[in-house]
């Protein structure tokens, strides 16, 4: 089994780093080549979500995303921000996507979420066992050489 | 990659090119570019994702602001859009439902055309 852990500042630019790193962690691992794009795109939206909760609670700690191959590909993005907040996590239906009351960022967090249910078949959110803060876990299958 | 805005004019419409990844560090500047836009009175506004190679939900957040602020001031706005990675985002987010998605510039131009003057179906 190996793991590869990567802790980042909450800022944007950081967060290609780390799809990058994913998607190069994903292809060693084994996972199939046609599913390395959505690989990227719920690794990006999972720390795009994180960023934002730690730059709207002031929080520099550093946002966390763990990779690691066992049998199977599993990546855990790890934010310090009050747990409430990850009640925000709800899809929209499409009639409000266009809405005019609905914010910039209300959007955004929904439809971030209806990519990570989208392209993610194994996907938990939960608190993490020590501390404050919320765990995204997606794992994806590996076909091993 | 980085992100490439390039803007040209195609049959009274402003064609705003988009190439790269568009995400949570890009999207403020494609923000910037459509806000700049409208501000300079573009109205039928089409932006072309053929060389997007990424896009995540910021980036459809900005598209989304562009066609609030578009609608609001009696324009139109467009998608061209052929590609299938992409072509699920927005089905996945049900943006399909949205947008006007066009597979070409000319289509998205003659398409929204008809929208404005009214005699053609609304996309």
């Amino acid at each position: 089994m190996a793991t590869v852990r990567l802790s980042f500042s909450p800022a944007p630019v950081h967060v290609r780093t780390a799809r990058l790193v994913g998607v190069a962690v994903a292809r060693r691992a084994g996972v199939a080549e046609e599913l390395l794009d959505e690989v990227r795109l719920a690794i990006g939206e999972a720390c795009t979500r994180a960023v934002a909760l730690h730059r709207q609670y002031g929080l520099s700690d550093l946002v966390t995303v763990e990779m690691s191959d066992w049998d199977s590909y599993t990546v855990r993005v790890i934010d310090h921000a009050p747990i409430e907040a990850s009640v925000g996590l709800a899809k929209l239906p499409p009639d409000e996507l266009a809405d005019e009351s609905l914010t910039d960022e209300a959007l955004t967090t929904g439809v971030g979420f209806a990519l990570l249910a989208g392209f993610v078949d194994d996907l938990q959110v939960r608190p993490v066992d020590d501390g404050t803060g919320t765990e995204v876990r997606m794992v994806w299958p590996v076909h091993r050489r | 990659m980085e992100l490439s805005l390039a803007t040209r004019t195609v049959a009274e419409h402003t064609v705003l090119e988009v190439g790269g990844e568009v995400d949570v560090y890009t999207a403020p500047r494609l923000r910037e570019r459509l806000v700049e836009l409208v501000d300079n009175g573009a109205r039928n506004v089409v932006v072309d994702l053929g060389r997007v190679d990424f896009l995540d939900s910021t980036g459809l957040g900005v598209l989304v602001g562009a066609l609030k602020r578009l609608r609001a001031a009696g324009g139109t706005f467009g998608l061209v859009c052929a590609k299938e990675p992409l072509l699920k985002i927005f089905r996945i987010t049900a943006l399909d439902q949205v947008f006007p998605i066009y597979p070409s510039v000319e289509a998205a131009t003659s398409a929204t055309s008809d929208e404005r003057d009214g005699s053609g179906p609304a996309a």
